[in-house]
């Protein structure tokens, strides 16, 4: 166990992961990692911490981005050649429940690398003593059961400022939330990353005061709070250094907010400690292995579904449909054929319960296509797209929806929020 | 006969955390598809809030809320429009502070506007997260054809507990969720309040697409009665709301 030791309790609360992921998946309830871990912490509530001991843990939050920028910042940071396994949450458990379960089913890795609930942000700094922690951004989420984000950015910043120079923060600049959470921390690596979702960062989360943008920056009206100078940021297809140099993005994954993502996982990469005398990748290094993921957790898969082909993508609140409504600007800018589109919202636990965010999201863009309204608040989104003046039929069963979409044979477009598009992924 | 109307959404950047901008987007869909001629602003804090027939505030955390109350005090169109007889949709954050006090962040009394004789403290218990379902009783506002609106739907998310004074009435009475809190122990009693044109409620984010007959009172109001509101075909709603009903808890 990467050379730490540990005590009897410990090891008793792995033989309890061990053996509730086992009893889980004997009884067909899934992989059992939540399970797992959660029966872990039960016995050893320190147990987190323990299992990080001696490894270098990256943790990765923010609102949007999380899993794929954990999935591309693990890639990263896996040398080619054998034997070098890097432990990583890939499930999307991103609380300490699923960060036990991912530790304990990796015992050999001395890397860790960590998606973490914007809300667990703290303890996970706290208990694993992080080299790098990589901030996307914040925005509108969950907000019948998620604190609001204002709350969220203040608990992020009094995390950070208690870090030292050995943990990398590598924050996207272009976000004033992240950059007020990330400034007090003493090892900052400011990126541009892009802001798809502005509307929660107009009030300075600092002073109160108005955050103006232009000139590719924004700053408070009132207090000093900036986008700060950037090391490198997206320009075009790919990014820009300080000094002016180009960097050529190569990333499989579609749209401008993954390139986001790869951006700041080459960075954090780069910025990562060594581990056993091998020092981490540059950043060319890092961006050629991000540029060999082609999937990441079934977003952007294409699935066939009673011979329909549908190309699932994943949006969970107003800055992450923004965003898959750019991508869809961008591919039709590019030439592809605009596509029936599938939209499927549910409003279960892991949704939320109160969809009233369908009301922030732009769906005013999609005014003249084709699209199906579906899943448990399909009634919802009719309505919505009733004031956004945009056709379309409304049919609850998503499978139903998919064929009406797509029966012509037509290759379809779904766009899904979270427990919608895991049932169309097929495995929940 | 057509008319000119302004619908203006009072402090997006600071009052908008739940999708309120769409209670705006409804109410002026609403009036332009009966072809009524409609601007809907967007009325930034940093700005004189324009003048406008009908106002819409919305929800927001609690630093934002004290900054919005402070700045329409200061601003002095919105009391001077509604004296005026312009009408105001006041959700959740919204609905607390055109009352005449309200809790901030450490629950100290901010003055409010005072549009609504309504004052809200912080609550003891729980926040009042869920579906709510309110039905309209004597006191409640009546339609342009003397009718009571139907049974008001939406969702509530709040900490706060408000009680309504004898210058106002009562919206609703709550048959789920919570409301305005005033029963024994801060539960459920009644939900929102109104007087003249001024209506709040605790349903919150995009009440009016669940509740059009409450779209309809409002553009009434705004217009001052003298267009008439040719039915639209609500059926889409009709299936939300019906959804909607049956899905929220009984007591």
């Amino acid at each position: 166990m990467s050379g730490v030791a540990l005590g009897w309790r410990s090891q008793l609360a792995v033989s309890a992961v061990r053996l509730a992921n086992e009893t889980s998946r004997r009884l067909g309830r899934g992989s059992g990692t939540v399970a797992g871990g959660r029966a872990g912490l039960a016995v050893d509530p320190g147990l987190l911490g323990r299992l990080a001991a001696g490894r270098r843990v990256a943790l990765v939050s923010g609102t949007n981005g999380k899993t794929t920028t954990t999935s591309l910042l693990a890639r990263a940071l896996t040398p080619p050649g054998p034997a070098a396994p890097v432990a990583c949450n890939t499930t999307g458990a991103n609380m300490p429940a699923g960060h036990v379960a991912a530790l304990v089913a990796a015992p050999q890795a001395r890397r860790a690398v960590l998606e973490v609930d914007e809300g667990y942000l703290a303890r996970l700094v706290a208990e694993t003593s992080p080299d790098v922690v990589v901030l996307l951004n914040l925005s509108r989420d969950q907000l019948d059961r998620v604190a609001e984000v204002r709350m969220v950015a203040a608990g992020w910043r009094a995390a950070l400022a208690g870090v030292g120079p050995a943990t990398a923060v590598v924050a996207n600049a272009d976000d004033p939330l992240v950059t007020y959470a990330a400034a007090p921390a003493p090892a900052v690596h400011w990126v541009g990353a892009g802001l798809v979702w502005g509307a929660d960062a107009v009030g300075c989360p600092a002073c109160g005061g108005r955050i103006r943008t232009g000139g590719g920056g924004w700053a408070c009206d009132t207090c000093d709070l900036a986008r700060p100078e950037v090391e490198i940021e997206l320009a075009g297809d790919g990014a820009r250094m300080a000094d002016g140099g180009n960097v050529a993005l190569t990333v499989a994954l579609p749209g401008r907010f993954n390139r986001a993502n790869a951006l700041m996982a080459a960075v954090a990469a780069a910025a990562s400690a060594p581990v056993g005398g091998v020092g981490p990748p540059t950043l060319g290094e890092a961006l050629a292995r991000i540029a060999t993921v082609v999937e990441v957790a079934g977003r952007f898969s294409v699935v066939d579904r009673g011979g329909v082909a549908a190309r699932l993508m994943l949006a969970k609140n107003p800055a992450g449909w923004t965003a898959i409504l750019d991508l869809l600007d961008e591919e039709v800018a590019a030439g592809r054929a605009d596509r029936p589109l599938v939209l499927a919202v549910n409003a279960r636990t892991a949704d939320g319960a109160d969809p009233s965010w369908l009301w922030d999201v732009p769906f005013e863009r999609l005014a003249g296509r084709v699209v199906v309204a579906t899943g448990d608040r399909c009634r919802d989104l009719a309505v919505r797209l009733r004031y956004a003046e945009v056709d379309h039929v409304t049919e609850p069963s998503p499978p139903v929806a998919l064929h009406r979409a797509g029966g012509s044979g037509a290759a379809v477009d779904v766009i899904a929020n979270y427990t919608a598009f895991s049932d169309l992924r097929g495995h929940r | 006969m057509t008319r000119r109307l302004t619908v203006a959404v009072v402090y997006p950047d600071l009052l908008g955390t739940y999708g309120d901008g769409g209670n705006g987007t409804i109410l002026a869909k609403r009036a332009a598809w009966r072809g009524i001629d409609v601007d809907l602003v967007h009325a930034p804090s940093a700005e004189p809030l324009p003048r406008a027939d009908l106002y819409c505030i919305g929800g927001g955390e609690d630093g934002p809320q004290v900054r919005a109350a402070r700045c329409l005090v200061d601003d002095g169109t919105l009391p001077a429009a509604v004296a005026d007889g312009a009408a105001v949709l006041a959700v959740c954050a919204g609905y607390q502070l055109v009352g005449r006090r309200f809790p901030d962040a450490g629950g100290q009394a901010v003055e409010g506007l005072g549009l609504l004789d309504a004052v809200t403290v912080k609550g003891t218990g729980r926040r009042a997260v869920g579906e709510v379902v309110a039905d309209p009783g004597p006191g409640s506002p009546r339609t342009a054809t003397g009718e009571l609106l139907p049974t008001l739907t939406g969702f509530e998310n709040h900490g706060g507990r408000t009680t309504v004074g004898a210058g106002s009435a009562v919206l609703a009475r709550v048959r789920s969720g919570i409301g305005n809190g005033d029963g024994p122990g801060g539960g459920p009693a009644t939900e929102g309040a109104w007087s003249g044109r001024v209506l709040g409620t605790y349903l919150h984010g995009p009440v009016l697409a669940r509740n059009p007959a409450l779209a309809d009172l409002l553009l009434g109001w705004a217009t001052g009665g003298d267009v008439s509101l040719d039915p639209l075909d609500d059926g889409e709603e009709q299936a939300l709301r019906a959804e909607r009903l049956a899905a929220a808890p009984r007591r």
